[in-house]
């Protein structure tokens, strides 16, 4: 191990619960819990939400990318029947504080503008009325005199520009709100001695999530009675009031936000905090309910998770055999016009920046810049879909200029079986894993000896067809110091290190299992997850459990599904709620039969004497009894009535960064691996590539249900695709986003997935987490970008055609092969 | 504000409705019939989560005014379940893991209701045309048309003479 990882000391493993064969819900694809509800059309989702008196809130959004504001004249709009109130962004600094912000020292942003816009989309005036369809009307009656300022879109050029070009004056002289450099271990030693030194520049474009639901949420306000009462589609709703309390000016526990069925996240519901703020405000300006929801293009420039957008210079160091030593980049990372997460999409990446790869050191220069669009957030991968791409492209690279295969080149540099846990040059570890063994069994079912023959084949015949091969890390579990730990050490801001996750278990009287929830449902399986583990640790039917979400205030202790969170840390929460009911279940039980605690057992539903058959309580009848019938039980307040148990649990195993940063600590421990294999034809004359062929292997620990992980890896690999061939933000050089809709922002229909999908699992446990069970959220997205462009460039190959930024359209792929073309005959 | 009045049949109930003429049918089935299965995605034409069935047919109950839907038979979400039993459509979504976050969901039971209605064995590639009008973020589609191939054999199985009605 590096010198720079010997304080970063591995803590001792929390597992209580170890893998083992054998289990009986664990590993069953049961149906899902949650459905009947949702098929049904009565799922409540936010639109859905109606309460008494409720009004209905429309925007007015900037049409220019960067502006002052002149002057707003809203006194049309106001005189419009059925309108209760127009407001500005000085109207609603009068009932709210800025957002909150991760970014250390923050970037000022309120959730309606104030004295200028940095974006197109921005909210400038709203409109709250008795209907939505008034509330637009008046929208359009409001009158904004601008005077517009110039525009920053290209990358390079805004990390340069002064004067009227600067987005946050008053807060950062420059447009790159961040600018710090990192070295984990010897990295210029490393590129000294190196043999060989493989450079690329890669760009990665923005796209974002798209869930089909936008954001939304409904805010009433009640200074008589206790603050306001919200609901919205935010995964974070347990965690949420701490952050925006102090906007909303009320203290937290003021604030009680209820849950709804989300309609897809991907990350980019994961705060929705700016829709917050902005309809709480507007509820208190205008004293009645007020409920607003994103329309589609709103979502498109206002919602604030807009994906990563970076241009990489990259460097990888190999010694004379081939072996990788050290990797190192300067990359700039356009984040749109304000910093709400700060650099955190970056501090993820950290997690698995040098893949499966043993590799000694690393190196970063991160430079985070302002321009005039729509701010970061979240979208699946979190930002290390873009590294696990980044390394990818340049192991390839690599391969191509060493001359070798770059499956044997991947093999050679992987770590080995042997070597887990295995801490990585930022700090964080690898907790199991076998990657040789994905690979291969990916290598078998996709036939890929077989399919290099077939596509050298057809390759000789004219045609272009490739393969592609990405081996690639699935962090998961996430710790949240990815927020912080690469901001500036002497202003790290706000040094979160909890992300808790709680459950409530009780033993209803009529003998079902009531459980509440701390994290909503967004499209995962959190209900069906609870019943399985709950079924399997407590020896119940998951029929017998019932399911409730609880609000803000009711709740305790949830962050949400994010970062691949949720399977493994619920399941810590339902181990620790099972052992303490199993300890009442048993006294209760015990003294019921008359024996002794420690000389029952849990069984099919009941407690049962030990080694005897007919000895047993049913648990309902122990909760009919322990809750009805308190003289049946001596006294003492271990027999108080009732059996029911709020449990908590803890990140499974995180480490602080260094304080001079010389490593991050453990943050993200809980790795998956994942193999992808692919087969395309592109048609030179168009730039259209077809998928052939596609093979998946992902190994995720221990799985609970295997079909809804493989519903994960399904529709992550459908992100995957259209990130690679199909998705990108178009914006014109004068901030206007071009392409905000649903008909030219292109994401994949059933029609562009591959036919012949073939996905496979190997389990290798976490020994770490009860069961061994490992995240597996985000995996398709993080490594389909990688095979499929691997695949391109190998299908071009006699063209010459490299592919060094995402996505790869039809119209730019054909422009790619033109200018082979051309260079090749000049 | 100018305000229609008109009939029409939605769910096998005859509602007579007085709203404005400029009412979209998708506001009208979610506002005034209180039937929130019907969902809103991009109100712009493309997603079809909006899908209902009208007169047999899969149409945008986005891209229309209420208006036009008078004297119509429409079928939403709310109108599949019989009782306490799941449509074999539905039932179909559940067993093959068809749905995700579920929003899209009730788009791609329409749009299933009218290809099995009219092809009751469809190939893999006919299944993918009759749902390429619906986007999926969530599921990468692959189960959703596992379930419409599997609900195919249901009603096969069941000789349903028609999916699309409630009686
Ligand atoms: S909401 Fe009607 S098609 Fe999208
Ligand atoms: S299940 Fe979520 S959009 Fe289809």
């Amino acid at each position: 191990m590096s010198d720079h990882l010997k304080s970063n000391v591995i803590p001792p493993s929390r597992q209580r619960e170890a893998p083992r064969a054998g289990l009986t819900w664990i590993g069953q694809s049961m149906m899902r819990v949650e459905d009947p509800r949702i098929l049904s059309g009565k799922g409540g989702y936010i639109d859905d939400i109606t309460v008494p008196g409720m009004a209905h809130a429309a925007m007015v959004s900037s049409p220019h990318a960067h502006a002052r504001i002149v002057s707003i004249d809203t006194s049309k709009a106001s005189a419009l029947p059925g309108v209760i109130g127009v407001y500005t962004g000085e109207d609603l600094a009068s009932v709210v504080e800025p957002c909150p912000s991760f970014a250390s020292p923050p970037i000022t942003q309120h959730a309606m503008a104030m004295g200028k816009v940095r974006h197109v989309g921005e909210v400038v005036a709203a409109v709250v009325a008795e209907d939505r369809y008034v509330a637009e009307d008046a929208a359009e009656l409001v009158e904004v005199e601008w005077e517009v300022l110039p525009a920053c879109v290209d990358l390079e050029a805004s990390a340069a520009a002064t004067g009227d070009a600067l987005l946050h004056p008053d807060d950062r002289e420059s447009n790159v709100a961040l600018d710090e450099s990192f070295a984990f271990g010897e990295v210029d030693r490393h590129f000294a001695e190196a043999h060989h030194i493989v450079k690329r520049r890669l760009r990665w474009q923005r796209s974002s999530a798209q869930a089909i639901e936008t954001s939304g949420v409904v805010a009433q306000f009640d200074p008589f009675k206790g603050g306001y009462t919200i609901h919205a589609n935010s995964n974070f709703y347990n965690f949420i009031p701490f952050v925006i309390g102090g906007a909303l000016r009320v203290s937290p526990g003021e604030l009680r936000i209820v849950p709804v069925l989300t309609g897809g996240s991907f990350g980019s519901k994961v705060f929705s905090h700016k829709i917050i703020i902005l309809t709480a405000g507007l509820a208190r300006l205008a004293g009645v309910p007020v409920k607003y929801i994103e329309d589609r293009l709103e979502h498109f420039t206002n919602s604030d998770s807009h994906g990563s957008d970076r241009l990489y210079d990259t460097e990888l160091a190999v010694a004379g055999d081939g072996t990788f030593t050290s990797l190192r980049f300067t990359v700039l990372d356009d984040y749109g016009a304000y910093l709400q997460f700060g650099v955190g999409t970056h501090g993820n990446a950290m997690a698995q920046v040098t893949g499966p790869y043993r590799i000694q050191s690393f190196g970063m220069r991160v430079r985070a810049v302002l321009t005039n669009k729509t701010q970061q957030g979240p979208y699946r991968g979190f930002g290390s879909e873009v590294t696990n791409w980044v390394m990818e492209r340049m192991v390839d690279a690599a391969a191509e200029e060493l001359g070798r295969d770059p499956v044997e080149l991947r093999v050679q540099n992987m770590i080995q079986p042997d070597q887990f846990p295995y801490m990585i040059p930022t700090g964080n570890i690898y907790d199991s894993g076998n990657f040789q063994k994905v690979l291969s069994e990916a290598q078998t079912l996709f036939d890929l000896d077989g399919w290099r023959k077939k596509a050298h084949a057809m390759r000789a015949e004219g045609r272009c067809v490739g393969v592609g091969v990405a081996t690639c890390m699935e962090r998961s579990v996430y710790g949240p110091t990815e927020w912080w730990s690469l901001n500036n050490k002497e202003t790290p801001g706000f040094t979160l290190t909890s992300t808790p996750e709680g459950i409530t278990v009780r033993l209803d009287p009529s003998g079902k299992l009531f459980v509440t929830l701390n994290s909503p449902m967004v499209g995962n399986s959190p209900e069906t997850v609870v019943a399985q583990i709950l079924a399997e640790r407590l020896t119940v039917a998951p029929e017998d459990i019932v399911f409730n979400y609880s609000d803000s205030q009711s709740g305790f202790n949830g962050v949400g599904p994010q970062g691949s969170r949720f399977t493994a840390m619920i399941a810590g929460a339902c181990v620790s709620a099972s052992i303490r009911l199993e300890e009442k279940l048993k006294r209760f039980g015990a003294h019921m039969l008359q024996r002794r605690p420690e000389d029952v057992e849990l069984r099919n539903g009941t407690v049962a004497v030990k080694g005897l058959k007919d000895q047993e309580k049913a648990f309902g009848e122990i909760a009919l009894t322990s809750s009805f019938f308190r003289l049946s039980f001596p006294d003492g307040e271990e027999f108080d009535s009732g059996i029911e148990t709020t449990a908590v649990y803890d990140h499974p195993l995180s480490t602080d960064p260094a304080e001079d940063r010389s490593h991050l600590g453990i943050f993200y421990p809980i790795v998956g691996h994942i193999c992808h294999i692919v087969a395309v034809e592109v048609d030179p004359g168009t730039g259209k590539v077809e998928i052939l062929d596609y093979a998946a292997v992902h190994d995720n620990g221990t799985m609970v249900n295997p079909r809804t992980l493989a519903g994960q890896v399904w529709g992550g690999t459908a992100n995957g695709i259209g990130t690679t061939l199909s998705e990108v933000f178009n914006y014109d050089e004068t901030g206007q986003f071009t392409n905000a809709n649903f008909a030219e922002f292109a994401m994949p229909t059933a029609n562009e997935m591959p036919r012949n999908f073939k996905l496979g699992h190997v389990e290798t446990p976490s020994p770490f987490t009860e069961y061994g069970i490992k995240g597996g959220g985000e995996g398709g997205r993080l490594g389909a970008p990688s095979a499929l462009t691997s695949a391109i460039e190998d299908a071009l190959s006699d063209r010459g055609v490299k592919i060094a930024s995402l996505p790869v359209t039809p119209p730019i792929l054909r422009g790619l092969i033109r200018s082979a073309e051309q260079a090749a005959t000049r | 504000m100018t305000t229609v009045s008109f009939e029409l049949t939605v769910n096998g109930r005859l509602r007579k409705a007085t709203v404005p003429a400029r009412m979209l049918l998708s506001d009208f089935i979610r506002q005034e019939l209180a039937l929130p299965g019907t969902h809103v995605g991009c109100e712009h034409g493309v997603c079809g989560s909006c899908n209902v069935v009208l007169d047999g047919k899969a149409v945008r109950s986005c891209l229309m005014f209420a208006v036009q839907a008078e004297g119509s038979e429409i079928t939403t979400v709310e109108g599949l379940a019989r009782g306490d039993d799941l449509h074999p459509i539905q039932q179909a979504f559940w067993e093959e893991h068809g749905l995700q976050c579920g929003f899209c969901t009730p788009g791609m039971l329409a749009s299933a209701q009218e290809l099995l209605a009219e092809n009751p064995d469809p190939t893999d590639d006919e299944i993918r045309e009759a749902i390429s009008g619906n986007l999926c973020r969530c599921t990468g589609y692959e189960f959703i048309i596992s379930a419409i191939r599997s609900a195919a054999v249901k009603l096969r199985e069941a000789d349903t003479e028609t999916t699309l009605q409630p009686t």
